[in-house]
């Protein structure tokens, strides 16, 4: 009997400490999505600012000029940007995109997969090491963006995806990422990259003033500036939508883990009560039954 | 007028200002009060802020700068306080 009691006492003393670390986990987790947050607050007003600016340039411009980042090719080559986190223990978070881009890979881009013209760059360890055991060329120079996340960081990816695409390496490239909606949900997107996709459309009413504006040194060349600048932004924002839905889905799965680990005890402990009362009844009638022999011998 | 330097890493500087030197692509200019609108490309170089005889300089990686109705958004890739 006594084996039973010391069996439950050793499981309640492993599920407390793992509830403690997931607990730990937690705490950590919130810490970190607050500055995740804060990060994609202070990067706001600039990308706002950016945006409203090219809305200003594509009122004065209306289609006149040619963008080559919009240029629509057949599209040949894809590449994929699988952006996943570093670490696990984040429930779906990172399983999510990686099955998203399988499926991409078996039905939208079939044959660019069977070709070998689907190309994949991961972006954290996780995306990495599953596609390592795919048979997909991999681009792996940018895996490890997200130990010390920088725009500077951000803009070397940019820029080497915008090189690609402009040599015709690519003609289509696909951002797979989880974008941050609050603490408790991400929402797993797919977003074309380049191509830019309705260049202006969508950013209309941003602040389309009629304003004449002086262009310094002219619109071609002010494109020409501007849309890379976009989208390094853009790039840079899916990176810190990721990041921040990282720390909550973490956050979110390590209190479910200490709920659970909750749960656990409780229904261990009541194990662990039922045993020992045994235990003492037991004792108890061997007692009483052996003074019982004594006292009739 | 109002200036403000914008980075994706947040805001560097906002205040008044009576003069804004800018390292534009073809070369150094000024704004002052109340200019007419304005977007220009700004290439990495350094930027003059004045306030009635004080000066302050930021160096500046590449962007834009929007000049409107007094107000001059500065938008760049970096920013540090030189």
């Amino acid at each position: 009997m006594s084996g039973k009691l010391k069996e439950v006492r050793t499981r309640i003393s492993s599920v407390t400490s793992t509830q403690q670390i997931t607990k730990a986990m937690k705490v950590v987790s919130a810490a970190k999505l607050r500055k995740a947050q804060d990060a994609i607050l202070r990067m706001r007003p600039y990308a706002v600012k950016m945006t409203s600016i090219l809305a200003n340039l594509a009122e004065a411009t209306k289609g006149e000029v040619n963008i080559p980042q919009a240029e629509a090719r057949p599209v040949r080559k894809v590449l994929i940007v699988a952006i996943t986190s570093d670490r696990g223990l984040c429930g779906g978070f990172n399983a999510n995109v990686i099955k998203q881009v399988r499926l991409l890979a078996r039905t939208e881009y079939a044959d660019q997969s069977i070709r070998g013209d689907l190309h994949i760059m991961p972006i954290g360890k996780k995306s990495a090491d599953a596609f390592k055991r795919n048979d997909f060329p991999l681009i792996l120079d940018f895996a490890g963006m997200f130990s010390g996340l920088s725009f500077e960081k951000s803009k070397e990816a940019a820029d080497y995806l915008k090189t690609a695409f402009a040599d015709g390496r690519y003609d289509r490239v696909v951002v797979v990422y989880n974008s941050f909606k609050n603490a408790a949900t991400q929402i797993l997107s797919v977003e074309q990259f380049l191509p830019i996709s309705k260049f202006d459309d969508d950013k209309k009413g941003a602040s389309t003033t009629q304003t004449e504006f002086i262009f310094e040194p002219d619109r071609e060349t002010m494109v020409a500036e501007l849309v890379p600048r976009i989208l390094n932004t853009q790039f840079f924002r899916y990176l810190l939508d990721s990041n921040a839905a990282e720390h909550g889905a973490r956050m979110t799965a390590m209190d479910k883990a200490t709920d659970n680990a909750g749960e656990l005890l409780k229904e261990l402990k009541i194990s662990y009560n039922r045993a020992r009362q045994a235990a003492i009844t037991t004792e108890l009638t061997e007692i009483v039954s052996g003074a019982a022999a004594l006292s009739e011998g | 007028m109002q200036v403000e330097i914008l980075t994706p890493a947040g805001q560097v500087f906002q205040g008044e200002a009576d003069l804004v030197q800018l390292p534009g692509v073809d070369g150094l200019f000024e704004v002052l009060n109340n200019h007419a609108p304005m977007i220009a490309a700004l290439a990495a170089g350094r930027i003059k802020l004045a306030k009635s005889g004080v000066e302050s300089f930021y160096a500046v990686q590449a962007g834009f700068v929007e000049v409107l109705k007094n107000k001059v958004a500065i938008l760049v890739e970096g920013a540090k306080a030189a």
